[in-house]
Parts: structure tokens; sequence; C-alpha cells
């Protein structure tokens, strides 16, 4: 199949294998964080790893969209769902990342929240049109890769006058987050986690371009390698960057060339300048408050923010106890550190969000992988 | 019809006329919707004799039954409806023990206000599909539920078959060394319905597979009577199934992905949707397990079926405590095929 088959091919992964095996030196450990939860899902399902000598491990990073989303904010979503007249229109994946009190978007439908599962800004756009008596709320969440089609929406909502639609905004950027994991202490003072390079964003990367990644290569002199989401892509994008650190470089290489130019997509982008502004810091599931992360709708469109339009609480819901889901957004924790995994914590029984989405590092570990662990013990409690 | 004597003046006007409440009442109206609608298509012996229940003689040997309820939206779907899924689906349960169904019964559970020409449709399509599998259905029961508390029309199938001396398949049987076997192309019934969902729409080719596969069963176990395995993997897909099965039996099993047929439009929807064909419902489609001496004459056999033309060997039987199911990937690498945890979702990214 056109474009599908051609970066699966076992073939062509055997010789990138084995080039990786040759180029990596045996003497050094080569950590590679992949930041976005598509690379995560990839080296998983198709079992990259497997393809990699025992001294190139990957790192799995913060950017699974629902993921880094704090409880606080889920917390609030619900409590807009739970308003007279409501209507919550949500990605699908949302649906069933807990929140405070055992709750989830899945759960307060089923307590009569009227919550709808979208597949697009525009379904939000038809259910507001439809539904002119009701107040509807699009659950707007992603990255770069996301955020163009909520300004998309919001202009249109604009242009058509609609009053009974408003976004509760959540879109966050992806190099703030990248950044601040560098800036962190287990990576700069401690040491514990050590991180040699990085796989880039893909999609995030279609829109954004490859330039905002320039600064922290220099800044913090890692390399990066802007990989796309195909297994083949990210093992090439590997070797990229182990010839990177055998030859002590620290660049911006571009592996997904097909999409990704420098610039990335100026349409889009000045989409986003037109309706989005910077938030001053915003709250990550991990990373805590990082500054200038996320994005807010700007005044010019405030009737269509849901943050303006309604009274949003400043919740302090926390992770479970024991959840060892914010060192594992950091790369600090493996999975299969924490206590709760594969024990209370399962897909089926998510108390973390890194258990819930196809893209987060525990459901990736669980359903794909937990074969290879170690520990009977894990696998026992099932 | 004609020895039923003409009991109402007026007949129903199936293309304008709605469900309401006095059909579901066990009133006159009822009894007129049941003579002029279920009786008419579904038409034999045991249900023209208007009990409410059907008696008939069976032979001695193994009885199977099965139920399933269906729910399924859209009511219509490219490749079938409701109607026809609702046979289907209990032909299947009962095949997968190997026995030949029988009868059939049927539950309607109508929402008031639906369209007399849709639930017409569904049972004339039902009736088709059960003269076709040459099971039919000999008793049944009609419910109304007020608006708001149904989703169109539910229906319920019951049936009963007899297994043949000789057969006893169970999915406590699979055994380290058995071979598995898929009878064709996997995913189709559930992007078909997907891509007819609110919503989704998108424009595909892709039908559903919704069949009755007891013919196939069959001849395989004609062939081969000591088959340890039969399934049809519908809800979860075959991920779901396989992984039932290695509970059942305390096994591991080991998959090839190259060798699982998937069409390439099923996998490029899949693609599209970051859906994984593995978990996406069949509803003409089974999982046969068998020991290795007899795989390759059940392929065979499965292959001459017009219903298992593209039938594979996709993987085997292990030996392993934990019941995994692992997967060599397309790639090259390994997975785990773990259980759907939920709903499968698309992915935001």
């Amino acid at each position: 199949m056109k474009y599908v088959d051609e970066f699966r091919d076992q073939d062509l992964a055997k010789n990138l294998a084995k080039s990786i095996a040759s180029e990596a030196e045996p003497s050094r450990t080569y950590n590679v964080m992949e930041f976005c939860g598509g690379h995560t899902h990839a080296i998983f399902r198709y079992g990259v790893q497997d393809l990699m000598p025992e001294n190139v491990n990957f790192v799995h990073g913060p950017g699974c969209p629902v993921c880094v989303l704090p409880i606080p904010r889920i917390d609030n979503a619900i409590e807009l769902a739970e308003r007279d007249g409501a209507i919550i229109c949500s990605y699908g994946d949302m649906m069933r990342v807990p929140a405070s009190k055992k709750r989830s978007l899945l759960k307060a439908k089923a307590s009569g929240a009227d919550i709808r599962m979208v597949y697009s800004t525009q379904d939000a756009l038809k259910i507001a049109r439809n539904n002119p008596d009701r107040e509807v709320v699009f659950f707007a969440i992603g990255f770069e890769t996301t955020t163009p089609p909520t300004a998309v929406a919001i202009k249109q909502a604009h242009a058509q006058g609609l009053t009974n639609f408003s976004v509760f905004c959540n879109h966050v950027l992806t190099p703030a987050a990248i950044q601040h994991i560098l800036q962190s202490p287990e990576v700069r003072e401690i040491g514990t986690v050590s991180i040699d390079g990085f796989l880039g964003p893909s999609h995030v990367s279609s829109i954004i371009g490859s330039q905002p990644y320039e600064y922290f290569s220099e800044e913090f002199q890692k390399p990066v390698v802007i990989a796309g989401f195909e297994p083949l892509d990210v093992m090439q994008s590997t070797l990229m960057l182990i010839r990177q650190i055998n030859e002590d470089r620290h660049e911006v290489e571009n592996e997904y060339k097909r999409v990704v130019t420098r610039q990335g997509n100026q349409k889009a982008q000045d989409l986003v300048g037109e309706v989005f502004e910077l938030r001053r810091e915003f709250e990550w599931r991990g990373l805590g408050q990082v500054p200038y992360s996320a994005l807010r709708i700007k005044q010019a469109f405030s009737q269509f923010d849901a943050e303006q339009r309604f009274e949003i609480t400043q919740g302090n819901g926390k992770d479970v106890k024991g959840c060892e889901c914010p060192a594992i957004l950091r790369g600090a924790k493996k999975p299969t550190d924490c206590k709760l995994f594969g024990t209370v914590c399962t897909p089926d029984n998510p108390q973390g969000s890194c258990m819930v989405s196809s893209e987060g590092s525990c459901a990736a570990y669980w359903s794909y992988g937990r074969f290879r662990l170690d520990g009977e013990s894990k696998v026992a409690a099932e | 019809m004609n020895d039923i004597p003409k009991r109402f003046s007026v007949r129903i006007n199936m293309q304008k006329e709605h469900v309401d409440m006095t059909h579901g009442s066990g009133g006159r109206a009822m009894a007129q919707l049941i003579e002029e609608l279920f009786v008419k298509h579904f038409d034999n012996d045991l249900l023209r004799q208007g009990n409410d229940q059907a008696a008939f003689d069976v032979s001695a040997g193994r009885m199977v039954m099965s139920t399933d309820g269906h729910v399924v939206s859209p009511l219509f779907f490219p490749g079938g409806d409701i109607g026809s899924l609702a046979v289907h689906g209990t032909v299947n349960d009962i095949a997968m023990s190997g026995a030949k169904p029988l009868y059939l019964s049927a539950g309607f559970i109508i929402e008031e206000g639906f369209a007399l020409v849709e639930l017409e449709r569904i049972v004339k399509s039902m009736a088709a599909a059960s003269a076709k599998a040459g099971v039919p259905v000999v008793t049944g029961d009609t419910k109304v539920v007020e608006k708001g508390k149904g989703d169109g029309v539910f229906i319920t199938t019951t049936g009963i078959g007899v297994v043949p001396d000789g057969v006893n398949i169970s999915g406590h049987r699979a055994t380290p060394g058995d071979v598995i076997l898929v009878s064709g192309y996997i995913g189709d019934h559930g992007v078909a319905i997907l891509s007819k969902r609110e919503n989704l729409e998108f424009e595909t080719e892709i039908r559903s597979d919704s069949a009755a596969l007891h013919t196939l069963v069959a001849s395989m176990v004609e062939a081969i009577p000591d088959i340890h395995c039969l399934r049809d993997p519908t809800r979860g897909g075959i991920a779901a199934t396989l992984n039932e099965i290695s509970q059942q039996s305390h096994v591991g099993m080991k998959l090839f992905e190259k060798h699982i047929p998937v069409r390439p439009d099923v996998a490029a929807a899949c693609e599209l949707l970051g859906l994984d064909s593995l978990y996406v419902a069949n509803e003409g489609k089974l999982i046969a397990i068998c020991s290795q001496q007899h795989a390759n004459k059940l392929l065979q056999v499965m292959r001459e079926h017009p219903l298992g033309q593209q039938a594979a060997i996709i993987g085997q039987v292990t030996e392993d405590a934990h019941g995994f199911i692992t997967m060599e990937t397309r790639f090259g690498g390994s997975r785990v095929v773990d259980w759907l945890a939920g709903e499968q979702l698309p992915r935001i990214c």
C-alpha cells in the first residue's frame, strides 16, 4: 500500500538494524528520548526495540496529549459538563482519563452529563448549530498539531455568529516542554536521567517547522532528529542520532523531510497567531508549572473562551497516591518502576493518564511489551 | 397465507405508519402487526400455529443453545443490516460448536415512533437471511418502549442446534503445538459500520462480511471431526477471541502478522483512524484451532468453500503459563496482542 507498507519494510529494517549495530560503539550507552507518544506507540507496536543493540535505549517523553493534562483541568471539564443544558465535545482519547475522586468524562457521561465524543472540531460546530438552545463547549487539547483546527473552528463560529459555542482551551507547546525537561534537576544536576539526544516530533513539526528546536540543541548541546511516526523513520532517525553522538555534534536534523520543512506551515502558524496567545505559565502533569508553554484564546475572540464565559474553579485535584505518571512523563522513571503498574493500574482500570492513551508509555508497556518483563509478580497479578 | 382468516378490516400501511404503544400492548393492534409483518415474512408452519411457543421433535444427541442481543448503530450498513446480522450472529454462535443450527427465536424491542417501513425492511432482510441459511424463526416476541427509551430497534435472537456425533469443539481444547487458522479477511464489518457512523462518514467500498458460517463449519467438521476450537471473532476482533481461548485453555499463542489477511482498503481505513485491525469486529469469519497434522487438510477444505477462500494459517499455540499472545510483526519485531481495553478510540496526534 502506498505510503504505509513502504515505511514498514522488513528488509530495510534489517539493513538499518545492521548499520545501527555496527555504528553504535559498544563502550557507550545511547539514551534517546522520543518526545512524542506517536513514536512510543510505533516503537512498541512494531517491536522496534527488538531490532536495537542492548546499549541503545528509548526513553519515553511527555508527548502524549492526554497524559500531560493535569487533573484540575479534567475536573474543570467535568464541571462544565455538569452545568444545566451544557454539551461537552471531547476527543475520544480523553474520555477515560482519570480525574480526581475516581471520576472521568466517561463516568460523568454515564451519570447523565451530555458528553459527546467527536472526531474533529467541525463535529463540535455542527452540534452547536443543531442545538441552539444548549451551551456547547469543545474540550480542546493537544500539541501544535491540533491547534490550527481549533483556531479554524473559532473563526468559523465567529463568522457564523454562533452564540452558544465556546472552547475550553488546553493547547500546549512542544519546545517549551522539551526545554523544561532539559532544565529539570534530574537531568541537569542529579544526573539520574541521561538523555543523549531527541527524536523530535513529526506531526507537530509539520506545523512549527524544525527551526524552533535549534535553540535548545545549541543551548543544551543535545542532538535532535525530527522523525516520522513510521517504524523505519524511527530507526533511520535513531541511526542519525547515533552518528551525531559519535561525532560529538548537536544539530537539528530532519529525517521527516517528506513532510517537515525548516519554517513549517506558515498559514497554520498565522491562523494560530490570530486566535491564540501565550499563557504566562501552564501546569503540565509531571512537569508542574511550565512558563510560556500553552495557549489561550485572544481577547478579540473572548466570547468563544469557555474560561471567560463560565466560572472555572482553580481545583487542586491530585494524582492517585503512588502513581508515578509525573516521573514517567519526565523520563525519570520507567512504567515498571511504578508500584501500581500491572497491579492496581492496568488499561482496564487506569489510575494514571499514562495507562489510558495508546500513546501513554504505561499503556504501551502493558499492551505491547509486558512479555519482556523480568518480574514474575507483575504478570501474576493479572 | 390464505388459510388465515381476515380478522382486520384495514391493513396496516407499512409505508406511512409508525410503531406506537398499542403495537406492544397485547391487544388487536399487536396481533395485527404480528400477522401482517412477522408471520407474513418469517412464514413457516410452526410460527403459523400462533402459539406462545414452538413445539418440535429433535433427534437424540448433544444439543446447543445460544442467544445474542443486537443493538447495532446504524441499523443499515453496507453489506447488511440489524436483521440479517441478528440471524447470522446466532446461527454462527451455534455453528461454532460444530452443530447444525435448527431453529431460531426472535425478540424485538421497538422504540415508539419507529417507521414501519424500516421495520418491514429489517424483518424482510431477516427473513431472507433465515431462508438462505435454512434456519427458520419459529417463535418470537414484540415489545414497544416509549420514545427515547430505545434506539430504533433492538433484536435478540436465540437458536438451538444439534452437534454431530464425535465432534467435541470447545475453547478449552487448544493445545501447545496446535495451529491457528482464520477463514478470511479480518476487520471488514467494523470498518463498514464505522464508515457510516454519524460524524465519521467516509467514502469506501468496504462492505460488512456478515454471513452465516454453518455450511463452512459443516464441511470443516466433516473433513476434520477433531477440530479443537472454533469461534467467530466478532466484537473485539481476532485479538479478543484468541485471548479468550488462550485463557480458557491456559496456553499462549504466537501469531505472524504477515500471514493475517487484511484487505488493503480496510488496512487503509484503520491506518487513517488509528485503529488496529486485530481489534476490529467481524461478522462472517471464524478462527479455527486444530492439531498440526490436520492443519493443511483443514485449510484446503476451508479454501474450497465460498466463505473461506482467503483462509490462512496465522499462528500456533504455545506453552505459556501467562496466556500471552505474541505476534511477530511485519516489521520483524515482536509485541503482545492484548485484550482490548475499553473501546478502540481514534488517536489524536
